[in-house]
């Protein structure tokens, strides 16, 4: 076990040095940082100065280096637009970033496992058909439209919610909802299928025989060993949102969280501020692997890790 | 030996001739044949056919898309500012569709927009899908080491933050067409490689991928000539599964500004030009969004129609489920067959 998660920590750590190196070469040999940052009419004095600032001027190994040196410090550099360290920001914005998250993954989990077992009762029922009609309507919308249609419907037409801004929990239910519903179309189909096996299988027959009580069987028999494919996706599905989702659905209602800094980040074009918050979301998502690795583990012993 | 012949048993008499005229269609080996058959066979899983549908009429208007169209998508006109659809009390016959904030027609950037949306869902479906399928047709059939590097390789590019470095890239480079196709390309291939080589890996132990390699078979012939073959319908089905997955990609994209850049019409654009009129007009954001949707849907209902026509097994649960229904349907028809049954 020991012995597993330390290779798991080191194949994370690939992936960590991996990112960097591509934003790396993508920000300083793709790309030319001064052409993006400073504006059209710039000088070549200042062009020079400004390369001799961020030490550009240097040659590109020494400055990898460097780079690397200082993140390995958990110096992230200074965001250009805002003139103050940029793990400052990301620290700000992050708790946000990651309530808006949770909460999307929480009303996605407590909406589709109810959904997919009650579909997988009685598969081919009515239930059913409109679980999967749903599910794939669901599935086929764009998340910014959902959310622009539920501004439109519960903020302009009704006035019942806020249409952006992060005050109060109010703000949160529609971001939390458009972003949970891909999550929960995809859970919900997962729940349905792993559910209908299990519901087939010998023991659940014999369960029957016996006279048990169908929620027992479900709740008690099934459920568990729907559990893992279910944990499984729900991850996956984390990490999918953290690391993207949210920067479309943060922009159109306004969350001041990570995602929206990040595109913020883009129009200022303030590289700093952006390399450093894809390194962070990738610490992130990998520290978020490993526990889930050790989660399983704990959950289900017949899993093994390798 | 009896078993075949005796006449009463559910399945003797009943399937084939069921199957009869399936199976003398199967037998023309020509495409037209087979495309007969297999649009035959799309008629009966309405949900598939009406994707099909939608499909074939989206590729036909982009195609002819400067025909189709009543307008020239960017041409604004001041005095036609915000006129809502026709069915609306404004609405007029001249915008069906009514027109955004600069007096352009929506229908039309309807229409050329769908261009867009096809010219990128094609070029990142072959750009990945090709690359993706290589890498993994050379990681199952060589193994060892390479099979090893190569996944590490794939596994390490998956757990990364795809869509964020998306942005990175593309905030970089700058925004057009060609990055938002190079950068969603980056982002998808891993997916074919994994299935690939999971499904080579299984080929390979078929008898008659060994025997081609016993015969003398060259690697490159036996991948192309036995392997690939046998793993077109999962790849196909996959492929219009991301191609779903590109459209919306691009959509999101391009409303974020970091995809499609005016004067260029894409729908992701149009939704992202009339957030800011969501209080006055909402036909600006609703239709472009309604355009994708459909598109959208219409994809994942093929591809759903792929997934079950291309598994046997599906395949038999559903013969299962129409040889039942008839037996119904003559039972309740005629009570000869009940009598002598």
């Amino acid at each position: 076990m020991g012995r597993i998660l330390l290779l798991r920590s080191w194949h994370g750590l690939i992936v960590i040095m991996g990112v960097t190196i591509v934003v790396f070469v993508v920000t300083r040999m793709i790309g030319d940082p001064v052409d993006i940052m400073l504006p059209l009419e710039a000088t070549a004095e200042q062009r020079a100065a400004f390369e001799h600032q961020l030490g550009l001027d240097r040659p590109i190994l020494v400055q990898f280096f460097d780079y690397v040196w200082s993140l390995a410090q958990f110096d992230l550099g200074d965001s250009l637009w805002q003139n103050r360290p940029a793990l400052e920001i990301i620290l700000e914005r992050l708790p946000l970033t990651l309530y808006l998250c949770f909460s999307a993954i929480a009303v996605a989990v407590l909406v589709a496992v109810p959904m997919g077992v009650i579909a997988a009762l009685k598969p081919g029922g009515i239930i059913d058909k409109i679980t999967v009609l749903l599910s794939l309507g669901a599935l086929s919308v764009p998340q910014f439209w959902l959310g622009l249609l539920f501004i439109m419907v519960f903020a302009v037409q009704l006035g019942w919610l806020p249409a952006g801004g992060a005050a109060s929990f109010k703000h949160l239910i529609l971001p939390a909802l458009t972003l949970a519903i891909p999550t929960m179309t995809r859970l919900v189909m997962v729940v349905r299928s792993q559910m209908m096996d299990e519901l087939n299988a010998q023991y659940v027959k014999t369960a029957e025989a016996k006279g048990m009580p169908l929620f027992r069987i479900v709740g008690l028999h099934a459920m568990r060993n729907c559990a893992v494919p279910v944990m499984t996706l729900t991850a996956w599905e984390f990490i999918r949102i953290l690391s993207g989702y949210t920067v479309v659905v943060e922009t159109v209602f306004a969350w001041p969280g990570l995602g929206l800094i990040a595109l913020q980040a883009i129009e200022r074009q303030d590289l700093v501020l952006l390399q450093a918050i894809v390194f962070v979301i990738a610490v992130i998502v990998v520290v978020f692997n490993l526990a889930v690795d050790i989660i399983y583990k704990v959950i289900d012993p017949r899993i093994k890790l390798d | 030996m009896e078993y075949p012949s005796d006449s009463t048993h559910p399945d003797g008499d009943e399937a084939p001739d069921l199957n009869a005229p399936q199976i003398q269609e199967e037998e023309k080996t020509s495409t037209f044949a087979k495309a007969k058959a297999l649009l035959s066979e799309l008629w009966h899983d309405k949900p598939g056919f009406v994707g099909f549908v939608i499909i074939v009429a989206l590729v036909l208007m982009a195609i002819f898309a400067p025909l189709i169209a009543p307008y020239d998508p960017a041409e604004q006109s001041l005095r036609a500012r915000l006129i809502p659809p026709v069915w609306q009390e404004r609405g007029t016959w001249e915008h069906v569709l009514g027109t955004d904030h600069l007096g352009r027609d929506i229908l039309s950037r309807i229409i050329h927009g769908s261009r867009i949306s096809m010219i990128v869902g094609v070029a990142v479906v072959a750009l990945a899908g090709g690359f993706g399928i290589t890498m993994g047709l050379i990681a199952g059939f060589f193994g060892g080491r390479i099979d090893a590097a190569i996944m590490r390789f794939v596994d390490t590019i998956i757990a990364f933050p795809g869509l964020l470095l998306a942005l990175v890239i593309l905030a970089v480079i700058g925004p057009s067409m060609t990055t938002v196709i190079i950068v969603l390309a980056l982002n998808g291939w891993m997916v074919y490689a994994r299935m690939t080589r999971g499904i080579v890996l299984s080929v390979r132990q078929m008898p008659y991928v060994e025997a081609a390699e016993m015969v003398g078979g060259r690697s490159f012939h036996v991948i192309f000539r036995h392997i690939l073959p046998n793993m077109m319908s999962p790849l196909l089905t996959l492929g219009v599964l991301e191609f779903a997955r590109i459209v919306l990609a691009e959509a999101a994209l391009s409303f974020l500004g970091l995809g499609i850049q005016p004067p260029a019409t894409s729908w992701g654009l149009d939704v992202a030009n009339g957030k800011d009129y969501l209080f006055v007009a909402w036909w600006l954001v609703t239709i472009p969004g309604c355009a994708i949707a459909i598109t959208v849907l219409a994809i994942n209902l093929l591809a759903n129609w792929a997934r079950v026509t291309s598994d046997p097994q599906e395949r038999e649960k559903r013969f299962a489920t129409s040889v039942a229904a008839m037996r119904r349907r003559k039972k309740s028809s005629s009570p000869a067959i009940q009598a002598a049954e």
